[in-house]
């Protein structure tokens, strides 16, 4: 948990966790593995009436946050989703949200704003193409202008929800730099085509956009000046993202601790191994620091802090790298039975193993951060540098 | 908070205009301080202190009635994030202050706080640590030194090792065995000493990378009045164990007390860290990718770090983390060390194995820091002393099995304390 919390969003953290253990407990989350849509849409509603989709939009839109900070407020449902790795469309739905309530017109706003809080309207963005890339260059739907309009063509994948989602924040390169615009799930030429994942409730699918035309009151922000808006919604997205992630390593840490304790072998509990002690803390150290620089990159969206990329590609690499390291150690430490169906591990690695790779690797985050810092820092300097 | 404290926002304006008025600037490119092994170093840092004690901006979170300004860890932070471009006493900051000045606070009584703070934060004393000893490093409470009751005196004997500047040091905190019927723990009793008096000799040691800031100390028939414990007597451990997580919260970069840049705990403040982009930049490996993966590795674990430090300083402040929890920054503070070390070593190539004559090349850094790479991992509890309390202390893990608890010291198992080579 956000040690910094008010008290206010510690009731509210601990109403979450009540909410989720009651209404999404793991068996609810096994049982919709066999379901299409991954989450049910009257539990969404019901969600929603906490708030879980009004934080990021303005109180004259509708919607409203506990403390005034928005993002910190939502990373507080995303921390007690990942504890159990619970299913609904908290990210995708949230940066469509933040995304048209900064960017979208006034008819805009008015027409979505008020269903994404309710609940009713599900959003999804598609930003990446086929190649993997998660930033501007990944993009493959391009927009051309026709009159007033818009057309897209091109695909985008994987795309959390977009099968379940009813308006689609579409993220298109023009001519002169990326536009972003909101296309209803149902408008001509849209075509939603399911994929399966490696998570057991996360749906994903490939969207194509075949001549697909977009009338200028639903563009979001300035039609070729959406690079900085983009960078925003993938800077939310990955905080949010690590925020589930702490509160599944959490978790995960709990049950494998209580496990040590109850098992014994050779006599004795494996909890009194100092070989195992040892990983653990280990473990406890990488979960901390994971906690730590989710803070961090919570707080850098927040406040729109200009080196938000360098502390949020931070966070995404080093939970990418961590978190799955933890889960396979944790898998290892509970043998046999932490690699079977029956055991609830495995939906944490699949949870985790999306999130290392979902919006970016954790070595293409390196990348970002070598390239900001190299940019910034990297002047020539004389190999003589602390002088003799 | 009270009404009358200062808003940390007008401390910190009132600091950046103190500081340009009065500290001296540093180049921009500044490289972190010398080590602190000549007397001249230190004798700069204490003019330094002093100049900061002048000004009213000594002791920031040390107590008023003591010399200090009492104020929050959030000034203090206010406080270093303004003086990064000046010069600052940092050698003072560990162990003397956040190590010693803060044991101090803890456990002195009214009369040794009075007696001993104000000097400190003016600058005219220099504190240090004599805890481990020969016969053994991370079995602390194992210590074989002795002190024994002369009437109202206390005559100390043994040897104490690994202290840092104790060369130039004016006092010392020194733990030995004053009971050895009781058990380990229940024997010990925390002294202060002057340690420039009959009995006490100082021999450096020389490190790898050539440094002489280690010392090993000889006590022979040292006297000590009866004000120099610290705490009760026997009951020393108490005060050691505050010590040391003193210790690990300066080392792991949340300590109150350390004033200024601490590079102990390299990016923990939020400062830059430019040695990997430097050591690119000046290699021509800015384009190589394995080279930019490296820069950023680094710079990912400064972040980190800093947020931790963040964490837990906040946690163990409001009491949501055991005490303990400094072990998780100690730990991070020094395998990252060790990761961040290796890293500058690769990509300084053969820089590090060659420069020019007389030369203090940045590759040559790169290539001595490699030598004393497992410093931060000894120092300070080593990372397996480290990881025990994490286990046991913060998440509750059954303890180590040990052969001398609830047993009389005497009845113990030890090595043998070697005898001074001078007397």
């Amino acid at each position: 948990m956000n040690l910094g919390l008010t008290d206010d969003q510690q009731f509210f953290q601990e109403t979450t966790r009540k909410f989720l253990e009651q209404e999404a407990p793991i068996t609810t989350v096994r049982a919709l593995a066999d379901d299409e849509n991954g989450f049910d849409r009257g539990w969404w509603a019901r969600a929603a009436e906490l708030g879980w989709t009004s934080f990021l939009v303005p109180e004259d839109d509708g919607g409203g946050s506990l403390s005034g900070e928005g993002v910190v407020d939502i990373a507080i449902v995303a921390e007690e989703m990942g504890r159990l790795v619970s299913p609904g469309p908290l990210v995708p739905t949230n940066v469509v949200a933040d995304a048209v309530a900064r960017g979208g017109s006034d008819s805009l706003r008015a027409e979505v704003l008020p269903g994404i809080v309710a609940g009713e309207i599900v959003g999804a963005w598609c930003l990446a193409g086929p190649g993997g890339g998660w930033d501007a260059h990944g993009v493959a739907v391009s927009a051309t202008r026709e009159g007033d309009a818009l057309v897209l063509e091109g695909v985008s994948t994987p795309v959390e929800h977009a099968g379940q989602a009813d308006e689609l924040l579409m993220t298109a390169r023009t001519d002169g730099g990326l536009v972003q615009c909101l296309v209803p799930a149902s408008a001509p030429g849209v075509h939603s085509e399911a994929i399966e994942s490696v998570d057991l409730v996360r749906r994903f699918a490939t969207v194509h956009v075949d001549k697909v035309r977009v009338a200028a009151d639903r563009v979001v922000g300035e039609i070729g000046g959406a690079a900085e808006a983009v960078e925003r919604q993938l800077h939310l997205a990955i905080a949010l993202q690590s925020a589930e992630i702490v509160g599944a390593l959490d978790r995960v840490l709990e049950f494998t601790l209580e496990y040590l304790g109850d098992r014994s072998s050779f006599g004795r509990p494996l909890a009194s191994y100092q070989a195992i002690k040892h990983r653990i803390a280990d473990m406890k150290m990488w979960i901390e620091g994971s906690h730590g620089v989710t803070e961090l990159a919570v707080r850098a969206v927040q406040d729109d802090d200009p080196e938000a990329v360098e502390i949020v590609s931070a966070a995404k690499s080093y939970l990418g790298d961590h978190a799955s390291e933890i889960l396979q150690e944790c898998t290892q430490l509970h043998g046999g039975i932490g690699v079977t169906w029956e055991h609830d591990l495995h939906l944490y690695l699949r949870r985790i193993t999306l999130d290392r790779n979902l919006f970016g690797t954790p070595a293409q985050h390196r990348e970002r951060i070598a390239d900001a810092l190299i940019t910034k820092h990297g002047t020539a300097t004389d190999l003589e540098v602390t002088g003799a | 908070m009270p009404d009358q404290t200062e808003r940390v926002e007008e401390f910190r304006l009132r600091a950046r205009a103190w500081l340009a008025g009065n500290m001296p600037v540093l180049a921009p490119d500044a490289p972190p301080p010398e080590r602190a092994e000549d007397d001249e170093t230190w004798a700069r840092d204490k003019e330094l202190q002093r100049m900061l004690w002048d000004g009213g901006f000594a002791g920031i979170c040390f107590p008023k009635e003591f010399g200090g300004l009492g104020l929050s860890i959030e000034h203090q932070h206010a406080f270093t994030e303004e003086s990064l471009p000046y010069e600052m006493p940092l050698h003072l900051n560990v162990p003397h202050f956040s190590i010693l000045g803060a044991t101090l606070v803890d456990f002195g009584t009214d009369e040794q706080k009075a007696k001993y703070l104000p000097p400190m934060l003016k600058g005219e004393q220099q504190w240090v640590q004599f805890l481990s000893e020969p016969t053994g490093g991370s079995d602390l409470a194992g210590s074989l030194t002795r002190a024994e009751r002369d009437g109202d005196e206390w005559v100390m004997n043994g040897s104490k090792i690994w202290s840092t500047a104790a060369m130039s040091a004016t006092h010392a905190m020194c733990l030995a065995r004053t009971d050895w019927d009781s058990p380990k723990h229940r024997g010990l009793t925390m002294f202060i000493m002057e340690i420039h008096q009959e009995g006490v000799q100082i021999d450096p040691i020389k490190q790898v990378n050539g440094s002489l800031e280690f010392c090993q100390e000889f006590f022979d028939d040292v006297r000590l009045p009866p004000d120099s414990v610290v705490g009760d007597v026997n009951d020393g451990w108490t005060v050691a164990l505050a010590l040391l997580a003193h210790e690990r919260n300066a080392v792991g970069g949340g300590s109150p007390y350390v004033s200024g840049r601490n590079y102990l705990a390299e990016g923990a403040d939020g400062a830059f860290d430019a040695s990997c982009v430097k050591l690119v930049t000046s290699r021509g490996t800015a384009d190589d990718p394995v080279a930019r993966q490296l820069v950023a590795e680094a710079h990912v674990l400064d972040v980190v770090q800093r947020g931790l430090v963040k964490r837990i300083g906040l946690g163990m402040e409001t009491g949501a983390l055991v005490g303990q929890s400094a072990a998780i920054t100690k730990l991070f503070t020094a395998t990252s060390a060790e990761r961040k070390t290796t890293i500058r070593l690769e990509l300084a190539g053969p820089d590090a194995l060659t420069w020019p004559v007389g030369a203090e090349t940045i590759g040559r850094g790169a290539g001595e820091d490699f030598l004393e790479r497992q410093a931060t991992s000894l120092a300070g509890g080593s990372n397996e002393i480290q990881r025990n309390l994490i286990a046991e202390r913060v998440l509750g893990m059954p303890r180590e099995w040990a052969a001398d608890r609830d047993i009389p010291y005497k009845d113990v198992r030890s090595n043998a304390m070697p005898t001074s080579p001078g007397g």
